[in-house]
């Protein structure tokens, strides 16, 4: 996913004369070919965050499409100030590419964890959050990035990651893709974002096995949220699970739930919302191992969702 | 480079009085402190005569096109002493003068701090310190790419070069020798809390720039003759950005404030105060 987007940059630039590229400090020879070629649309300008934000937002009030890279906890806590006024208050068509979204670095620990990049994101007036789920996935939202006139902050995941959306779903920024349908309207509905949405899928196929239908619908846009899906899908749902890679606190759970209490209030369905609690990983290991810790694999997620079913079946 | 001499050269023993031009431009701006009954004081005071230079003899503008394509770019970091950019804006026809009454005003296009896309001829909004010079630095990145010879010329406040956002992006111009970039400091030497060289002192405040890689000069911040030699000269290299250190008096004009932290910024400024600050400038 990393790759096929920063390969997208140099795509577009070639389609589009607005694109530039601004990266920090990340991997040498990084878009080699678009420097070669068009050195004065590349630049890497060091570790200086708030500095690569503001001159993106010079360039863009001069029409151009910058197209920033570095890891994603430093694209938005580091210079959360420039992010909010530089590019929100002006809302400028400024491309936040986040290395590293949600658990990826598990290794490398807490510093650099973009546990709640989502959330802070979110909390933007203009900004648009974006996670999609697999690189056939990410060429189609860069694709569409080119004549969207707001800022965007586009989550990476780790890279190699199984490819499960369809281009027959079609794609659109704020639109959200139902990938599973269940038969009937008052079913289980899982509601994910980013890589999660994956194992989302690999948690329906395991409820099916224990004769618990579910649909899955997927969000690669946290915000603008795609409410009328949300509500389609809610309005009779037995139960709404959601699932994300990331700090439950202000994330796509939050956003879900600020719409059916506000859009149906007491009629709400009940929801379990799954992500990260308020707290910094305390674990090492690999991506998946926090995962597991922190109840996010397919097969803790068909448990919590079996759990949660059976309670709501106990009260009623 | 500037040298030592050529900084010395551009700074008189005393700063020229006020002529009737300076004085009118801070009547207007009494004029915007009186319809919001607030405002900052002696920031907007000690950047009268940076402006009016500007605005008067320097930049390339159309105040019936503020977009328009060929001008020059003026970022006013330091975004609290908006009122002296308003009056000159105001001045120069952008608005209608009449709207500095408005100042503050809950239905105003005028905030405490400038917004771009609400008042003409604002380059960038502005009041969190620290973020111009880095938008200028991708504006001039992009006129450059562009072959335009557009300038982009950022102001900023002593106290906001605290903010080290300034230095990572003084070190992207240096390095990107943006000829067409000229960083202006408004130098009172007094900040919200109190003198810079108490809150954190920047000396010395001109190598430091040239250690960015700046063509650096100093000059009288309220000699308009000094001022415009100055800017007539940009670029002052062929091959990097300038800085230009205006040494400057905050609260300038206004006898009773000058160099005084507290006039920072006043509220509740009532008819009474307002008579005694058009007094002063009598």
């Amino acid at each position: 996913m990393r790759q096929t987007c920063l390969n997208m940059v140099y795509d577009l630039a070639k389609r589009d004369k607005r694109v530039v590229f601004i990266g920090s400090d990340l991997s040498p020879g990084l878009l080699a070919d678009m420097k070669r070629d068009m050195p004065d649309r590349w630049y890497m300008e060091g570790i200086t965050e708030q500095n690569l934000i503001g001159m993106s937002a010079g360039f863009a009030k001069e029409g151009y499409i910058p197209y920033d890279h570095t890891i994603a906890t430093f694209m938005t806590r580091r210079c959360y100030e420039q992010v909010a006024v530089d590019l929100c208050l002006h809302d400028l068509p400024v491309r936040l590419i986040a290395n590293g979204g949600g658990l990826v670095y598990a290794p490398l620990g807490p510093t650099h964890l973009a546990i709640e990049d989502i959330a802070i994101m979110r909390a933007l007036p203009n900004m648009t959050v974006t996670a999609v789920c697999d690189a056939k996935e990410m060429v189609r939202l860069m694709n569409a990035t080119l004549d969207w006139p707001h800022p965007i902050y586009i989550r990476l995941a780790k890279g190699g990651d199984p490819v499960v959306s369809r281009d027959e779903l079609g794609f659109a920024i704020g639109k959200a893709i139902p990938m599973r349908r269940a038969r009937s309207r008052h079913s289980v509905v899982l509601m994910s974002t980013g890589v999660m949405t994956t194992n989302a899928l690999a948690a329906g196929d395991l409820l099916a096995k224990d004769g618990i239908e579910a649909s899955v619908v997927h969000f690669h846009t946290v915000k603008p949220l795609d409410e009328a899906t949300v509500l389609d899908f809610a309005r009779d749902a037995e139960l709404v699970v959601t699932i994300e890679e990331g700090i439950r606190i202000g994330g796509l759970g939050s956003a879900i739930t600020d719409v059916l209490v506000d859009q149906l209030g007491t009629a709400a369905p009940p929801v379990k919302r799954l992500g990260i609690p308020d707290e910094f990983p305390h674990n090492y290991g690999l991506q998946e191992d926090l995962f597991d810790i922190y109840g996010l694999m397919p097969k803790q997620i068909a448990a919590s969702v079996g759990q949660a079913a059976n309670k709501k079946n106990k009260v009623a | 480079m500037a040298t030592s001499a050529e900084a010395v050269k551009f700074i008189k023993p005393t700063a020229p009085p006020l002529d009737e031009r300076s004085k009118y431009l801070r009547k207007l701006v009494v004029r915007a402190l009186e319809g919001g009954e607030r405002g900052h004081i002696g920031s907007s005071m000690s950047l009268i005569e940076i402006m009016r230079v500007l605005y008067d003899d320097i930049l390339r503008y159309r105040p019936s096109e503020p977009a328009w394509h060929d001008r020059d770019r003026m970022i006013l970091s330091k975004g609290h002493g908006c009122i002296a950019l308003y009056v000159m804006l105001a001045d120069k026809g952008f608005f209608p003068v009449d709207i500095l009454d408005t100042f503050c005003r809950r239905d105003s296009i005028l905030g405490g701090h400038p917004e771009a896309g609400k008042v003409p001829g604002v380059e960038a909004s502005t009041g969190a310190l620290g973020h111009g010079l880095s938008i200028g630095v991708g504006m001039a990145l992009a006129v450059r790419m562009q072959k335009r010879d557009s300038r982009v010329i950022v102001v900023m406040g002593d106290g906001e070069i605290d903010e080290g956002s300034v230095w990572e992006a003084a070190m992207c111009a240096g390095k990107h020798r943006l000829s067409n970039l000229t960083a202006v400091i408004d130098y009172n030497k007094v900040q919200s809390a109190g003198p810079t060289h108490e809150i954190q002192d920047l000396e010395p405040l001109a190598d430091k720039w040239r250690a960015f890689n700046f063509a650096t000069i100093e000059v009288d911040g309220h000699d308009v003759e000094a001022l415009r030699s100055v800017f007539r000269r940009l670029p002052l290299a062929p091959d990097r950005p300038t800085a230009i250190i205006c040494h400057t008096v905050k609260g300038k004009g206004i006898g009773f404030a000058e160099n005084d932290a507290n006039w920072h910024h006043k509220s509740k400024i009532n008819k009474e105060l307002v008579a005694k600050l058009y007094g002063a400038l009598e």
